[in-house]
């Protein structure tokens, strides 16, 4: 497989199928990921190959779905759920929340919950209402869930075959406009890299933008707009959002002294203020300008038609690194 | 596998290979081939001095002019000028039977297909296009024609139709035997919702308060590419008998027992006897939606088969048999229906994209100070397009 330009979709859906081959006790639970693939086509043709046995259409219904996966994952199941969209995650937040993440704990670490629940997650698709929420801060504000954010086809072939390996529960974002966007190379020989681990994806000395999921390209795009007019961004794709990976964050930001973080969450709560309050409270004495967040007004998501105003995007990122410039 | 004694009959013979079509519980009117049947317990009743031909020719209009919104809406999401549509081919009969059993003060909740029912409320077509096209979230308003807004969410909306029918007993309008009083509910959905917490949540309260509601699901025998037997293995309608309350499984493409059915269900919820699950028996012939592709999961010789139960041409076949409507209403029909497409392409393609900072509007009864701030700064950094760009839209578009 080496040398292979996939999707993330792609990836993601060989991530899969390669955890499947490695450990039979891993099985695919969703609606519509059987015969269809998802209508994603993440699961595709793993039905066909693994047996409905592993890969389980579900009746329709959510709350049902993480239940049942807790006791597949009880009887010693490794379950990966899919939910079909972000905004309908939320008939199992119950499940997930006061079952899923507590069953560790309150077991004294006897029942494990080995557990994947992937969300493809985020706007951008021009799609009707509760197809493009961003969800993340909700889960990672849950102790006893992690919750890991995929930006891109090598980290989503490593980083869903890593989740599923992982005895905690792992919330596993996916971005869902970025599933058939960019093709990047696999490589298989190549060691990958820890799953709860940030990465810095673009060096630079001036400012540090953090971001995760579909808003890595957004940085990566800033920053390269940025670099035409003089201005070196370094951009950090978090990956991990609970636990945060601070090291390479903290790392960053006493080198720039700026930081903006940028997310297509609501801001008031959202992951960036608490990327905020750490960093200020970390590296206080290195600060240029406070940090600054870039990200979804307090607003539901807006009709899609209107959807690019919302969501943050090369300019507004832009506006934010001035706007810390000028402090 | 035989059932151990004292379990009651064997399943697997029960709701065996003979219910495939419908089975014998299927209450139908009009055959596909156009022929009106007795019913024992059902009959076809437009009401007192109503002439029925001319009910039955209004129906046919009603389907035909409603299969128009659903093609023309299919047509402009193929052009770009919808992100989606939700398909309804097929399921004419059993959303217009619904929808004209409804009198004006009953109560409407539907899921996001309903496009047929929508027309029998009186809503303007053209209403349904915004929230498919993405310029809003649902344009009417609910209460004018006691149509809610479409709901996405599978199954949420069961249980708002049971607390509305809560409020509606609340309020003393069942029961009163006045026509014009007595309120009954519908709350609308699918086969693949039956399965949501949601919706069995909605069957108990509705039972536990003998609420004035009409459980309508159309069984188009998909969610998305799950077939039916993923859902359920029994009939549907026989769910209703386990939570306290009668269901029925009607023809759902012969629109003369849909209409029958319902009338009788809502009345008897209008007159406080509660609640009622109807099955309407029915068959998705289009795609889940226009970015679904049902020929991965289903063989096309299903469709076939279920085109042969056609809810519009058996009642055209009728019509045209006994006499009923000639060449000049068939015409005039098609004729209504090409101004329909006219007005939708029209009226879809002038429809605006709203403002952006409309976004900020209704989060709350009034704007908070917080968000008014976050408003006004987006306005301000909007406007700084303007100086270096020289138009805001230009900025806006970014
Ligand atoms: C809670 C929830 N989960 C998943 C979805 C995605 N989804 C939209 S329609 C649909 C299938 C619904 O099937 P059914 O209830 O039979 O109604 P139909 O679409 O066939 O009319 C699914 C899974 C959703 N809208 N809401």
């Amino acid at each position: 497989m080496s040398g292979q330009k996939v999707t993330l979709a792609k990836a993601l859906n060989m991530g899969l199928r390669k955890a499947m081959e490695d450990d039979p006790k891993v099985l695919v639970m969703g609606e519509d990921v059987g015969k269809l693939g998802g209508v994603f086509r993440i699961t595709d043709g793993l039905q066909k190959d693994f047996g409905e046995d592993r890969v389980i259409d579900s009746p329709l219904a959510e709350s049902g779905i993480v239940g049942t996966a807790v006791g597949m994952a009880l009887r010693g199941y490794r379950p990966v759920v899919e939910i079909q969209f972000d905004g309908f995650v939320y008939p199992a937040y119950d499940q997930i929340v006061c079952q899923v993440a507590k069953m560790h704990y309150r077991s004294q670490g006897r029942s494990k919950m080995p557990m994947v629940i992937r969300i493809p997650f985020g706007g951008g698709i021009g799609a009707v209402e509760h197809h493009s929420e961003s969800p993340e801060a909700q889960f990672a504000h849950t102790p006893g869930l992690k919750v890991v954010a995929c930006s891109n086809p090598v980290d989503g072939y490593w980083m869903i075959q890593q989740a599923i390996a992982c005895d905690d529960p792992v919330i596993f974002l996916e971005p869902k406009r970025q599933y058939h966007a960019d093709k990047a190379e696999l490589d298989d020989s190549e060691a990958p890299e820890p799953l709860f681990a940030s990465r810095v994806v673009r060096r630079g000395a001036d400012a540090t933008l953090l971001a995760y999921g579909p808003t890595v390209k957004t940085a990566l795009n800033a920053a390269a707009a940025a670099a035409d007019e003089g201005r070196s961004l370094e951009v950090i794709d978090l990956r991990t959002l609970s636990p945060l990976d601070m090291a390479p964050v903290y790392e960053s930001v006493r080198r720039t002294g700026r930081a903006v973080v940028v997310h297509e969450a609501h801001v008031n709560l959202g992951l960036g203020a608490e990327l905020s309050a750490r960093i200020t409270e970390e590296c206080f004495y290195s600060l240029e300008a406070p940090v600054l967040r870039v990200g979804g007004f307090d607003t539901p998501y807006p009709p899609s038609r209107i959807e690019e105003e919302f969501l943050p995007d090369l300019d507004r990122v832009l506006d934010a690194v001035d706007r810390s410039f000028g402090f | 596998m035989t059932q151990h004694p004292g379990f009651g009959p064997d399943l697997a013979e029960v709701f065996g290979p003979a219910a495939q079509d419908g089975g014998p519980e299927l209450i139908q009117l009009l055959t596909p081939e156009g022929e009106r049947v007795e019913h024992h317990d059902f009959r076809f009743d437009p009401g007192a001095g109503v002439d029925e031909a001319e009910t039955i020719r209004g129906f046919y209009r009603d389907m035909v002019l409603t299969r128009r919104i659903d093609t023309e809406a299919t047509a402009l999401q193929r052009h770009g000028e919808l992100g989606i549509w939700a398909q309804l081919l097929g399921q004419e009969a059993a959303q217009v039977g619904a929808g004209r059993a409804l009198r004006p003060q009953d109560y409407v909740f539907p899921t996001y297909r309903e496009h047929g029912v929508a027309w029998c409320r009186g809503l303007d077509p053209l209403k349904l296009l915004g929230l498919f096209r993405g310029v809003d979230q649902g344009s009417w308003d609910p209460a004018e024609r006691n149509f809610g807004l479409y709901t996405i969410v599978i199954g949420a909306q069961t249980l708002h139709a049971v607390g509305y029918a809560m409020g509606v007993q609340r309020d003393g309008a069942v029961g009163t035997g006045e026509p014009d009083r007595d309120t009954a509910v519908v709350a609308h959905f699918g086969d693949g919702a039956s399965s949501q917490g949601d919706v069995n949540e909605a069957f108990i309260f509705a039972a536990s308060y003998n609420a004035p509601v009409v459980f309508f699901c159309q069984n188009n025998q998909w969610a998305i590419s799950e077939p039916i037997e993923r859902q359920t293995r029994i009939p549907l309608y026989q769910r209703a008998l386990g939570f306290g309350f009668p269901g029925v499984r009607v023809d759902g493409n012969d629109v003369l027992a849909t209409y029958a059915v319902t009338q009788a269900a809502l009345q008897r919820a209008r007159e406080g006897q509660g609640p009622t699950l109807i099955e309407a028996y029915t068959y998705r012939m289009g795609a889940h939606t226009t970015t679904d592709d049902p020929t991965r999961y289903r063989l096309s010789e299903d469709v076939e088969r279920w085109k042969l139960r056609d809810p519009i041409a058996r009642v055209q076949v009728y019509l045209k048999r006994n006499g009923l409507a000639d060449e000049a209403f068939f015409a005039a029909v098609a004729q209504e229906a090409d101004e329909l497409g006219v007005h939708l392409r029209e009226g879809c393609k002038a429809m605006p994209d709203p403002a952006p900072l409309s976004m900020f509007d209704h989060v709350y009864s009034e704007l908070t100070d917080e968000l008014t701030a976050q408003r006004d700064g987006y306005a301000a950094y909007l406007d700084t397009f303007e100086v270096s760009a020289g138009s805001t839209t230009e900025g806006a578009a970014r």
